[in-house]
């Protein structure tokens, strides 16, 4: 019975991630509260799990020298509308070791549901981590999301990461992603999300260039409507000799929404460079009239416009 | 040019801005078919015009008329006039952030319809093979390669003649009824000016009307008809081959600057 009420759950959980076809090929973790359900492995690829009372414990390690071959998808979510997920997740990629992660955390019937995400990841020498995180949202906005991740980029590895929250309610967010990095090392963090009617959106992303020749670029791109309100501050500090970074802070703001952007930047190396660009306004009003001009409506344009700068 | 048939009217346009007079009492008409240039020094007021047709921000508190196909445009938002089929090539086009070359052009044949629709309305049952056909027809009229660039975004990673070429890809596959290219040539490069002789001649053998405002008796070769515009006025109009005896004599339109309107005639 336990096991039927498991299968069917994983089921709800994947439609509404929209993932299917799960080949033999392909390593993949459903956690639906704090219930692991689902854990299919791939050599190279460790993965073990402690279900706490309101989450779990998840331990991830790649093995040194593995290059996975398909991403390894993650699915986190609760379909009830009430809750609390909270998920602590420690990731090691040993040397030259390379993957990717794609997380799915859905909420379709979200009202009243906090999930909370406390990661570290660390990257061995040369070692490549590629991590796509994307949010479903019901149309509720009862979500309060608190994404914690703490990265160590080690000597000559590369840290991808994509955060996306643009279906649904984003509800409330809380994100802080903060990377250290270390010799020939470098971090690309990309934040895109839609606020909507009340949602709270909140980003504090910092990249550490410690060593000689370490990069970091951090990108956020928002768009806020209705009542929402973003506030984003996006730091790279630059110890080092040729440390290179940039910050990018653009958000449209329509209606009553709210926004602040603030890139720092700070250099204590006279041969690093970094360079920010930060730009809050409503949509562009050329772009929207060469848009009108090829015979869109506003909405239509709006959305067109929107749609490109959280792509 | 027999008996041609008047699509645009502009009566008395004057406009204002700043307490200056960008355009003063603008009387012409464009036909039906034809090729219509718009000529002038630096700051003529030519861009002025051409944003004005469109209706763009800053350039709607007119007064005097705008008639085209026989009804009043001026207070139509820009929506409602390129649904009527009017449509404008910046002079400068816009950049868009991550949008590709492909969305740009699909976005702009969204309302392609078959000429002389009483309104445009979005194609129906439209499938994905039509678009794909739209926009490569759409580059290779303007010698981009498809492959190349459909997926390219329209940002600031494009050169400003690619930019310019991409305007030109978009108008063309909106099918217009009045087109106004301003400044179609500047930015590309001469051996690339024959994709614009070509638009221009695909729009007039498909009944389009263009207006063309440039600087380049090259292109100006296409013309049927021109204006010529100096200080906001209207200072000449006739057929284009009596038209260039303005840049034979060194063009010195500007002498006609600050004279009163009865001196020209
Ligand atoms: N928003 C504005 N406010 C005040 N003056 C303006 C405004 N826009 C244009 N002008 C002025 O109107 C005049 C006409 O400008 P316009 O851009 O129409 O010239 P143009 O004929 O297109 O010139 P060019 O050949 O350089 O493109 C110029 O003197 C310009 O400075
Ligand atoms: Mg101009």
């Amino acid at each position: 019975m336990e096991k039927n009420n498991d299968l069917e759950l994983i089921k709800q959980l994947l439609d509404s991630a929209e993932l299917h076809d799960l080949s033999d090929k392909i390593a993949h973790v459903e956690i639906h509260g704090n219930k692991v359900l689902g854990l299919h492995l791939v050599d190279g690829l460790l993965i073990n799990s402690k279900s706490l009372d309101d989450g779990v414990d998840i331990n991830i390690t790649v093995e040194k020298g593995v290059k996975l071959e398909n991403p390894v998808r993650f699915c986190f979510g609760l379909i009830p509308p009430d809750g609390v997920q909270k998920l602590k997740i420690n990731t090691i990629l040993k040397e030259d070791a390379e993957a990717t992660f794609i997380a799915v955390c859905t909420f379709p019937n979200a009202k009243n549901i906090q999930h909370i995400m406390d990661a570290n990841i660390t990257l061995e020498k040369n070692a490549k981590l590629t991590y796509f995180e994307r949010h479903i949202h019901g149309p509720h906005g009862g979500v309060t999301i608190v994404p914690k991740t703490k990265v160590i980029v080690k000597e000559n590895s590369s840290y991808i990461s994509e955060f996306e929250l643009i279906k649904g309610d984003a509800g409330s967010i809380d994100l802080q992603y903060n990377a250290d990095v270390y010799k020939d090392g470098s971090v690309y963090m990309t934040a895109r999300i839609y606020g909507k009617s009340y949602d709270k959106i909140k980003i504090l992303e910092s990249a550490h260039l410690i060593e000689e020749n370490s990069a970091g670029v951090l990108i956020s791109h928002l768009a806020v409507k209705d009542n929402s309100n973003a506030m984003v501050e996006n730091e790279i500090v630059a110890d080092a000799p040729y440390c290179k970074g940039h910050v990018d802070c653009k958000e449209i703001i329509q209606g009553n929404a709210k926004a602040v952007a603030i890139p720092k930047v700070s250099v204590n190396d006279p041969k690093a460079q970094v360079t920010h660009e930060a730009a809050i306004g409503s949509v562009d009003s050329k772009q929207l009239e060469t848009l009108m001009s090829r015979g869109l409506s506003e909405d239509e344009a709006v959305d067109l416009i929107v749609s490109g700068l959280l792509k | 040019m027999d008996n041609p048939k008047t699509l645009l009217e502009v009566k008395n346009l004057t406009l204002k801005k700043d307490g200056k007079t960008l355009l003063n009492s603008l009387n012409l008409e464009v036909w039906e078919g034809y090729v219509h240039a718009v000529v002038g020094p630096n700051g003529a007021g030519k861009s002025t015009f051409a944003n004005t047709i469109m209706g763009l921000s800053g350039y709607r508190q007119i007064e005097g008329d705008i008639i085209f196909d026989e009804v009043s445009i001026k207070d139509l938002s820009i929506e409602k006039r390129a649904k009527l089929g009017i449509t404008l090539a910046f002079q400068e086009p816009a950049r868009f952030e991550g949008i590709t070359v492909e969305d740009f052009l699909l976005a702009s044949s969204k309302y392609s319809n078959s000429k002389k629709e009483e309104k445009r309305a979005e194609i129906p049952n439209a499938s994905v093979e039509n678009f794909d056909h739209i926009i490569e027809k759409g580059l290779l009229k303007v010698g981009l390669d498809p492959i190349k660039y459909r997926k390219r975004a329209v940002d600031k990673n494009l050169s400003g003649g690619e930019r310019k070429r991409i305007e030109l890809a978009s108008i063309y596959v909106m099918k217009p009824e009045l087109v106004i290219m301003d400044e179609p040539d500047s930015g590309i490069d001469i051996d690339s000016l024959n994709y614009i002789y070509e638009i221009i001649s695909d729009f007039k053998k498909e009944g389009s009307t263009v207006i063309l405002v440039t600087h380049s008796q090259q292109v100006l070769r296409w013309a049927d008809h021109a204006f010529l515009l100096c200080g906001g006025k209207l200072v000449d109009k006739g057929k284009m081959s009596d038209m260039l005896k303005y840049f034979s004599n060194k063009c010195k339109p500007c002498d006609h600057i600050g004279t009163p309107d009865t001196d020209i005639k």
